[in-house]
């Protein structure tokens, strides 16, 4: 996510909270979400899962088949940003200031990986997001993140 | 002089990144705009952003090892991307400076520009583990 107009605001009506799913529909099948095809898996008071499906043309590596380190990112990106929203129930126009992911193995040839976005901490200005990619199961995590996000306008009205 | 890595990954060519210049050795990638890097509508997507920050960190090292005569294999081990500019819907450039290359890890830092290098949409800062290849 980058600075932009509020256009998932219109998304969710003044009052009407904040649906990661429906949301995900809109970042999930258009622009880069889109192109990773990202689905929506779940989401909790704070949190968001999210998910991408292997693909041939998403590798690092032909060789090996290993799953581009960038497509970690994005999906990242995505699951934490959403959980700032969740966490609020509300839409906030908001920029990634920075994002930092620990790669603890790769995500091998044929797996779904899933990132799950978890937003810790929520000042007036700052989201504090952290969270985890995997294969399928928690316990055995892929990637680590951690991030900021900044908001870049008023609540949405 | 070794020649410029120009082979990148299907995670880049399915964004249409090629190699379009080199600045110090190293190879500068170029990601033209199109609606598979775009977040909100016009702006560029942070995970593009950050792939294209890769690509050109992976680009460099490959470059820096070549120069090297090494034949050795690389292993991300992490990356903070720090945003610093919103992407806007026109081409993105992006080159890695390898700042440390030793015999078991390297530094990497990329930026991403568009019209003006001196100022970055984004950086990328990275590690790398350094993997000679086995013997036999």
């Amino acid at each position: 996510m980058t600075t932009g107009k509020t256009d998932i605001g219109t998304l969710a009506p003044k009052g009407g909270g904040f649906d990661p799913a429906l949301v995900n529909k809109l970042m999930g099948k258009f622009g880069h979400g889109g192109f990773l095809n990202m689905e929506y898996v779940g989401h909790g008071d704070n949190w968001v899962e999210l998910a991408i499906d292997w693909r041939e043309d998403l590798v690092a590596d032909p060789d090996t088949g290993i799953l581009a380190s960038a497509v970690i990112i994005s999906l990242m990106d995505n699951a934490t940003s959403m959980s700032i929203w969740t966490k609020l129930n509300e839409f906030r126009p908001q920029a990634t200031m920075d994002l930092r992911i620990d790669y603890l193995r790769p995500s091998p040839s044929g797996q779904r990986v899933y990132g799950r976005g978890i937003c810790y901490h929520l000042t007036n200005s700052i989201g504090f997001v952290r969270g985890y990619a995997h294969n399928g199961n928690p316990d055995q995590p892929l990637a680590h993140a951690s991030g900021t996000f900044i908001r870049t306008g008023g609540q949405a009205t | 002089m070794s020649a410029l890595y120009t082979t990148l990954p299907p995670y880049a060519r399915a964004l249409d990144m090629t190699v379009v210049d080199e600045i110090d050795g190293a190879p500068v990638i170029g990601m033209p705009f199109a609606d598979r890097v775009q977040g909100r509508p016009g702006l560029l997507h942070g995970g593009a952003i950050s792939g294209l920050l890769e690509i050109a960190a992976i680009a460099a090292i490959h470059q820096a090892l070549r120069a090297k005569g090494s034949d050795s294999n690389i292993k991300q081990v992490n990356v903070t991307v720090d945003f610093m500019r919103g992407g806007l819907s026109q081409m993105t450039f992006a080159v890695g400076e390898v700042t440390r290359l030793g015999r078991t890890m390297a530094n990497v830092e990329a930026r991403a520009w568009q019209d003006d290098r001196d100022k970055p949409i984004a950086m990328g800062y990275m590690h790398y583990l350094i993997k000679a290849k086995r013997e036999g």
